[in-house]
């Protein structure tokens, strides 16, 4: 079957952060993206987990977008402005999908 | 003084606080007890509707004096004011830096909500009446404590911190909406609407309470065994020692507007509380330089604790033996 390239970029943050983030990719022309819950999870700021919380302050959440390689700069120029100083990670991977039209 | 610590006792064998104390042994002895997040958010729905919703009806059924405006005056300024003493005594206390300090002192000025429940049910176990619109009260002093620890730290040199989105998230988070939104159709729908829901929202109270406070008691077990390695000693003390100067102003406040006996022990419970539900996400968003382990683990795992067991049967018993109520 014939598969394209894509860049496969993850972004964890605070879970706050998530509404700022997922307008300014909007605004950046990213529409295409997926929220996923953490469950919990150990970084520089010591163990934490989702369970019994009943505020999203100490709740992450990842942002999963899929995007055509030409428009990675784009996204990240765009995502750092609202991640640079806050908990999370960016993970940028190559992938291959099948519908190409569809990124 | 005997008579202080006596009625702190009976208070402290309430099933609500037992129920918290059941879950922070637990959390302490690492078991694996644990309450599903959706089941927690749930409760703590049910919980604030109800709570506002008997407010509103107490406050149809009994009406409004002129204590309302006063209180609601004195609860903003409470607010507002309590960051700065907080920050005052975190700088002599502790060697946290201006943000840290600010941060945690902003959630000092605010409330926890779960605390003013809490504390409502041990009164009306104990008949001892409050004011309605003290609901209103506590939805008040959420805000005004953020905006001091924000300019705290931008006194300090720091750039503009507060944004219009973010204003509007305060003001409008979630556990604001349906506590003001409930009471005031509490308000609208009086002692009749009361009666229509009781058998929801009033008889199942307390038990649905025992359980929420059980896993806040998970919760604060877990944030206690992490203040090992995230607080110090000066840190602890500050969470046990704010809560008690907190309350001596709600005490003064209470005593100053004639609230009845009640009335003072929740505005001493309001004043001594650390938010955790609006201000950490406030922080989050504004202050992320902030380290969220030492406020979120102060707030919730000695200063809620402190006030659950503690605390709250300390206030009651003093406004009691103040008031002679």
């Amino acid at each position: 079957m014939q598969t394209h390239h894509a860049k496969r970029v993850v972004i964890t943050i605070e879970a706050v952060m998530q509404k700022r983030l997922t307008d300014t990719l909007e605004s950046a022309g990213v529409t295409g993206y997926s929220v996923l819950a953490v469950l919990g999870g150990s970084g520089r700021s010591g163990p934490w987990t989702a369970e019994g919380q009943i505020s999203r302050a100490s709740g992450m959440v990842q942002v999963i977008c899929i995007i055509k390689p030409e428009r990675l700069d784009g996204l990240l120029d765009a995502a750092f402005k609202v991640v640079d100083k806050h908990i999370g990670v960016v993970t940028i991977a190559d992938v291959e999908v099948v519908r190409a039209e569809r990124f | 003084m005997a008579d202080i610590f006596d009625l702190a006792a009976t208070n402290l064998l309430s099933p609500v606080i037992l129920s918290f104390v059941l879950g922070l042994v637990a959390a302490l002895g690492r078991s694996d007890l644990s309450v599903p997040e959706a089941a927690a958010k749930a409760m703590s729905i049910y919980l604030l509707f109800a709570i506002g919703f008997k407010g509103g009806a107490a406050v149809a059924s009994n009406g409004l004096d002129a204590t309302l405006v006063a209180t609601l005056v004195a609860g903003f300024v409470l607010s507002a004011v309590l960051p700065f003493i907080a920050f005052a005594m975190l700088r002599v206390l502790t060697n946290l830096s201006r943000i840290d300090a600010a941060a945690v002192a902003g959630h000092y000025g605010s409330i926890s909500i779960v605390t003013f429940v809490a504390a409502t049910s041990v009164l009306e176990g104990r008949a001892i009446s409050s004011e309605g619109y003290m609901v209103a009260v506590a939805a008040v002093m959420e805000a005004p404590a953020i905006l001091s620890a924000l300019w705290l730290v931008s006194r300090g040199g720091s750039g503009r911190r507060m944004d219009s989105e973010l204003m509007r998230e305060i003001m409008l988070n979630g556990s604001i909406v349906l506590l003001v939104g409930a009471f005031v159709i509490g308000a609208i729908t009086g002692q009749e609407g009361l009666d229509k829901v009781s058998n929801f929202i009033v008889a199942p109270f307390t038990g649905v309470l025992c359980l929420f406070l059980l896993d806040m008691g998970l919760v604060a077990g877990r944030g206690l065994r992490e203040s090992r390695s995230v607080l110090n000693m000066g840190a602890v003390a500050f969470g046990i020692i704010m809560p008690l100067v907190g309350s001596v102003f709600g005490l003064g406040a209470g005593l100053l507007i004639g609230l009845s006996p009640g009335g003072i022990a929740l505005l001493m419970v309001l004043s001594a509380s650390a938010s955790y539900i609006a201000v950490p996400a406030a922080m989050r968003v504004a202050l992320p330089e902030a380290n969220p382990s030492v406020y979120l683990t102060l707030s919730l795992g000695v200063t809620f604790p402190f006030n659950l067991t503690i605390g709250i049967p300390l206030y009651v018993a003093v406004s009691q033996a103040v008031t002679g109520g």
